[in-house]
């Protein structure tokens, strides 16, 4: 059942983000930093754009390796969410249809090349967000998110929302398996039976609202949900900082697959 | 439907990050002027029952396929429009975290397609004025399944301006808005009855608990129309100012033109000269203009000045492709190595 799945890679990911290795102990803006320069970096080529891109490839690599993260499960993740991506991207060749010589004697159309190019933009994003959030409890991305300026109101929403999203969701798996039980086939799933569930589970969230504010008015609450832990700026992060910009910089205003192309072509001739 | 990372230009991806930024932070302004620290744990816990209730799917009547809940519309009716947008913004960005729907990017792009319609034009100006005061279940049908299926167009129909924007797709204007716009009624219309049912279910259940959510609302009933068209205005002239300077600081004009294309044809009132227009238009958005230039190589000067063909050389093209397969190895071997070497010391 798809349900139970996706609360499984939910937790799981989760759990992974608690592992203590290199990247994981990172300062949570630093990785932020970087995730959102190396996504602004793998976007900003032009469209066709395609051997350039490869390189970039090593950040989530890395992360991945050094992190410990397995790889199926980010691929699969990837997989998931890549209908969209390829839908819109699957006209290009289609419409782009000047030709373009690859070797000679081999043409394709230019579409195809704005397509891969989509395509390896969307797996290279896509990775490094999942990466990061892997590799980060999601508690310091949101005070990364606060130290770098965003409303403290959004980010308390933040981490409220995802300290009851696995509450809720079991809620809500505990309602539908009770609707599956009673439904056979079809019959029973229907919008009707839907929209109730929804207000039941919108009902039961509100008093739970209500005990939670009142368990936390008990306890002091005064408005704002001060950080537990202090995080701190080290030389490793700076470090780590810079080298990626160099690293981005390098592969975005240099044709490093060309450069190992020829070589190799001059190697070998 | 969530936009993606990978169709993104830096310009269109940053604009809608300053936009949203701009009334993310208006928002919790607004909040905080009347503030009830009573709505925050509310507002938590509906983000996570958003997300809980997206998990459930049901079947739609007749197709046999099944939906699921967006939620924009009954957060702004049940909470008001500012704690309703901070409430989407969070859901958006767990699931660009932790689902990767769409991306870190493009979340700035879908938070302003999924929440600012919602909360900060529809709910205002089309939910309010139709139900009134009114608590008619009627009404609130009617009302509800106008504003969704609104807020759905207006959000599909940016995707495609944003895509169109970014210039990744080669997919016409008319074709794009053919496509998404059917697919958005009919998505809107379903999670319209949905969004009635829920709230005529809960104002039928529990009255109390509605009124006691509105009376705790900050500003939900006393806004004005007004406030709202001004911030509008604002937030488009911010978002318009900085896409044409960062347009100005891309000279290729790819991006830059594109734009002109699709707000030209957004306003189809000019009668005259708009055949010149489109024409002019037409060449300059041409794809690779320069398509079949000599055979010069060109990777030195392919920075970003040039959006354009990479060089056709076919010695070129097979330095790339070699190139490519050793780079990529080489990144695959450094990954295995990585991985081995950890393996053994764990």
């Amino acid at each position: 059942m798809t349900f139970d799945k996706e609360y499984y890679n939910l937790g799981r990911l989760d759990r992974l983000s608690y592992k203590n290795t290199f990247v994981h102990r990172l300062d949570p803006r630093a990785k932020l930093i970087a995730t959102l320069l190396f996504l602004f970096t793998v976007i900003s080529f032009s469209k066709y754009e395609v051997v350039a891109l490869i390189p970039f490839f090593l950040f989530p690599v890395l992360f991945m390796t050094i992190g410990d993260i397995p790889f199926l499960f980010i691929l699969k993740k990837v997989l998931i969410v890549s209908p969209f991506a390829i839908f819109i991207g699957i006209f290009n060749p289609l419409l782009d249809t000047g030709h373009v010589l690859v070797l000679s004697g081999l043409t394709i159309s230019a579409g195809w090349f704005s397509f891969f190019s989509i395509l390896l933009k969307f797996a290279l994003t896509i990775s490094a967000a999942l990466l990061l959030i892997a590799t980060t409890p999601f508690p310091s991305v949101c005070h990364a998110f606060r130290r770098l300026g965003m409303p403290s109101l959004f980010v308390s929403q933040l981490l409220f929302l995802y300290r009851y999203i696995f509450v809720l969701v079991e809620e809500a798996m505990r309602i539908v398996r009770a609707r599956d039980m009673r439904s056979f086939g079809a019959s029973g799933t229907g919008i009707k039976v839907f929209v109730r569930i929804i207000g039941i589970l919108f009902l039961r969230t509100i008093e739970r609202a209500e005990r939670i504010y009142y368990a936390m008015l008990s306890r002091g609450f005064q408005g704002d949900i001060p950080t537990f832990k202090r995080s701190h700026i080290t030389a490793i992060d700076l470090v780590f900082v810079a080298s990626t910009i160099l690293f981005l910089f390098v592969f975005r205003f240099f044709s490093v697959t060309q450069g190992v192309g020829r070589i190799a072509q001059e190697l070998f001739r | 439907m969530h936009m993606a990372d990978a169709l993104l230009s830096p310009a269109v991806g940053t604009t809608l990050w300053a936009g949203t930024l701009a009334a993310m932070g208006y928002a919790s302004k607004k909040m905080k002027e009347k503030f009830d620290d009573k709505i925050i744990p509310l507002m938590g816990v509906l983000g996570a029952f958003i997300f809980a209730a997206q998990m459930i799917n049901f079947t739609i009547p007749g197709t046999g396929s099944s939906g699921h809940l967006g939620g924009g519309m009954i957060l702004a009716i049940m909470l008001g429009p500012y704690a309703a947008f901070l409430v989407m913004a969070s859901v958006l960005t767990v699931q660009a975290l932790f689902f990767a729907d769409g991306g870190l990017l493009a979340l700035g792009c879908n938070i302003w397609n999924l929440g600012i319609y919602p909360c900060f034009l529809v709910y205002p100006l089309i939910y309010k004025p139709l139900v009134g005061d009114s608590r008619s279940p009627r009404r609130i049908l009617v009302a509800s399944l106008v504003s969704v299926v609104a807020a759905l167009q207006l959000g599909a129909f940016s995707v495609v301006v944003e895509t169109l924007w970014s210039g990744k797709s080669e997919l016409p204007f008319g074709t794009f808005v053919l496509l998404m716009q059917p697919i958005h009624l009919a998505i809107g219309i379903v999670e319209g009855f949905v969004t009635a049912g829920v709230i005529n279910y809960v104002r039928n259940a529990r009255p109390e608990i509605l009124e006691s959510i509105t009376a705790s609302r900050p500003l939900g009933a006393e806004i004005s129309v007004r406030k709202v068209i001004i911030t509008f205005v604002v937030l488009v002239v911010v978002t318009g100012g900085a896409l044409s300077w960062f347009a100005s600081t891309h000279p290729d004009g790819l991006e830059w033109s594109i734009e002109k294309v699709t707000g030209k044809s957004e306003l189809p009132t000019q009668e005259h000269g708009i055949a010149p227009v489109l024409k002019s238009i037409q060449e300059k958005t041409a794809f690779l203009p320069d398509y079949n230039f000599g055979p010069a190589s060109t990777e030195e000067k392919k920075k970003e000045e040039s959006a354009s063909w990479p060089g056709i050389e076919a010695g070129t093209s097979v330095a790339g492709i070699v190139g490519s397969a050793i780079v990529l190895g080489m990144v695959m071997l450094i990954g295995l190595v990585i991985r081995s070497f950890r393996r053994r010391h764990t």
